[in-house]
């Protein structure tokens, strides 16, 4: 019995060592390398890996803070929890890195921890999703896409895309697919969208129902549509998973997505040109996850003393079905 | 001579002894090993605290109700939606903190009361009862909003944000700041619930009572003691740390959304065996799981301290503890029994 428990204790005291012996000749070589370059030390507070857009994010962020750019990233990943990110922000602070990227969770209770960032004179630049604060000195800038903007994409490109049609003087009825409730994508699409739908009379929005921004609800919600009206001639769908349900759902019907019925979706991911060069897809309207490079410009200059925008927008593209053959190997997402 | 040793000083010490001894080595190691990153500084130790606290004190309560025989997977979902009640009222409702958080105490009290009886009066299964008050309570979450809450009710964001500074072990950093060490109120609170809840459960008669319901329900009953009372008071007691633990945990989050504490109440479970707790009941104390939180808190920051490990080894390295400790608990109350045994013949 003794034997055993002994035994056990020294596996893990050995196998505990081990791991941490390597760590510590790892730190060694790097701690050398480190007061030799005088790098920029980045701690980066990513949300997780739940899709493609994310994973797109981080690996943005993985190779432009590289050393050969003369950054170090300390990355931590959250796992879609909250109090994970407080936990890293609070160690980042205490390893005194120069720069804090958080891509938050959720956009609420970051006073507390940015506060205490803000006490020990880290700047914090938020990618993705904007925190609700009242106080908003807490972050230095914000990088991120314009959810409106996309909106107001995605009707500019209908225009044109009914006036080549010859089509510019029907009555077009519509039927949005809305991502998740109160999400700030969400929010942006849907008032982008109706900004925009006063200057087309012709239009009719019919109806507008949650697909939560996944494939089966999109089909589920799309197929009830397809039940309560009989002449939908555009889909718009919050993002690219919820058109993917929209297409097997018009496709069950018996009838032609792309053709009978334009299909627009937001996000600009690999499976949505895959989407459109089969024909079934019209347009999607980019959602570009590659903030690293920006972030990347904001920190050079904040490091030369210069003042920086705290809104920043990453550049979006509009991808029609026509594009998509040429450039479906050039997505990175 | 290690077995002399045990024998000293009891199965339940030795357990308790190895979890701060682990704790302690780990400390040392990641000193060693990130000592060009701040690793051995003071706040170091006592964000593991301000981090935790919540995780702290629905460990502590957990501790107490697997001591009492059952087990309690409700913890998570009774902080989110207290976490989401304390958001509701005070931002939607313009209740002020003061009162909101006296009213979730309550409803938590309550809540505990309900689940009391249906596992000490009517027999039910904690696991089921508990399984039913999981599934109410995130539920309950997501009707009262959908939508995240942030709070900023001042009062609350005070004490949210009251730092409390240690007057020693201050440090310049490198951009010429000086900061001192500091705890929050959190830290105090989970602190205080600790040691109130260590006494009660060594020194008082409900405390002990608790062992015996715990340890052999049949046997207690023979004592003479109320073992259905016991069960009851445990659930309250619980059901009150359950929703106080959502409250720090709330003052550490300042704001309410559904998916808030998933997986908390596993944390906490695995808190408390890591600190020596037997989930058969009768075995464990609220110090070893502290240390066990500690553990828990110290692979979270070797992780983000190294910046390039997956947090998932978290996850692991918790797994092997567990498996470890397991195997530990058994070994020793096998060779109990044994020896039990060879005595009576």
């Amino acid at each position: 019995m003794k034997r055993v428990v002994g035994l056990l204790l020294v596996c893990l005291l050995g196998l505990f060592m081990w791991g941490c012996g390597k760590e510590a000749a790892d730190q060694a070589s790097k701690g050398t390398t480190d007061q030799k370059d005088d790098l920029i030390v980045v701690g980066y507070a990513q949300v997780g890996a739940e899709s493609d857009w994310r994973t797109a994010n981080t690996v943005s962020f993985q190779t432009t803070f590289v050393e050969e750019n003369g950054y170090k990233l300390i990355f931590d990943d959250a796992q879609q929890k909250q109090e994970n990110q407080i936990k890293a922000i609070r160690n980042f602070i205490q390893q005194e890195v120069d720069y804090i990227v958080l891509a938050p969770v959720v956009e609420t209770g970051w006073e507390t921890v940015l506060g205490e960032a803000k006490e020990a004179g880290i700047p914090v630049i938020l990618s993705d999703r904007m925190i609700d604060v009242s106080d908003d000195s807490i972050y230095t800038a914000w990088v991120g896409g314009n959810f409106i903007k996309e909106g107001h994409d995605a009707v500019a490109w209908l225009d044109g895309y009914l006036k080549e049609q010859g089509r510019q003087d029907e009555q077009i009825n519509i039927v949005t697919l809305q991502g998740t409730i109160g999400s700030s994508a969400q929010v942006g699409r849907t008032k982008g969208v109706e900004e925009k739908l006063p200057e087309h009379p012709n239009w009719v929005m019919l109806d507008r129902q949650t697909g939560e921004f996944t494939q089966s609800k999109g089909q589920e919600v799309m197929e009830s549509f397809l039940k309560s009206y009989d002449d939908i001639d555009v889909v718009i769908a919050e993002n690219d998973n919820m058109a993917f349900g929209a297409i097997d759902a018009i496709k069950a019907a018996g009838m032609d997505p792309g053709e009978d019925i334009i299909i627009i979706g937001y996000d600009a991911v690999k499976a949505a040109f895959e989407a459109m060069i089969a024909g079934d897809m019209n347009v999607s309207v980019e959602c570009n996850p590659l903030h690293g490079p920006r972030v990347a410009e904001i920190i050079q200059k904040l490091e030369k003393g210069e003042k920086v925008e705290k809104i920043q927008y990453v550049d979006e593209g509009v991808f029609p079905a026509e594009t998509a053959a040429e450039l479906i190997d050039s997505r990175l997402y | 001579m290690l077995r002399k040793f045990r024998e000293k000083i009891g199965a339940n010490s030795f357990l308790l002894l190895i979890t701060i001894v682990l704790f302690i080595v780990m400390y040392i190691v990641g000193m060693i090993v990130f000592r060009n990153d701040n690793f051995g500084r003071l706040q170091v130790f006592l964000n593991l605290f301000i981090s935790n606290a919540g995780l702290i004190v629905a460990s502590v309560g957990m501790t107490m109700v697997l001591i009492s025989g059952g087990i309690d997977i409700s913890v998570g979902s009774v902080v989110a939606v207290t976490c989401m009640l304390l958001a509701w009222m005070m931002e939607n409702k313009n209740i002020g903190a003061v009162p909101a958080i006296i009213i979730v105490l309550v409803l938590g009290i309550i809540y505990g009361l309900i689940q009391g009886l249906l596992i000490a009066y009517l027999k039910i299964q904690p696991f089921i009862v508990t399984l039913a008050g999981m599934f109410f309570c995130r539920g309950m979450t997501a009707v009262i909003s959908s939508d995240m809450i942030s709070i900023k009710n001042e009062t609350f964001l005070e004490l949210a944000n009251a730092k409390i500074y240690l007057p020693f072990g201050g440090h310049v950093n490198k951009k010429g700041v000086m900061l001192y060490p500091y705890i929050y109120p959190s830290v105090i609170i989970a602190l205080v619930v600790l040691v109130l809840i260590f006494f009660m459960l060594k020194y008082t008669k409900f405390g002990r009572s608790i062992y015996a319901v715990g340890g052999n329900e049949q046997s207690a009953l023979l004592l003479g003691l109320n073992v259905r009372l016991t069960k009851l008071k445990v659930y309250v007691l619980n059901g009150f740390l359950a929703t106080l633990a959502g409250f720090v945990f709330c003052l550490n989050t300042s704001g309410g959304f559904v998916e808030q504490a998933k997986g908390f109440e596993m944390e906490a479970i695995a808190s408390s065996v890591i600190g020596g707790t037997l989930l058969t009941g009768g075995v464990g104390n609220v110090i070893g799981c502290l240390f066990g939180v500690l553990i828990k808190g110290t692979i979270e920051t070797f992780i983000t301290f190294k910046g390039t490990l997956s947090s998932w080894w978290t996850k692991i390295v918790i797994a092997a503890l567990l498996c470890f400790f397991i195997i530990l608990q058994s070994i020793l109350a096998s060779t109990k029994h044994k020896r039990r045994k060879a005595s009576k013949i």
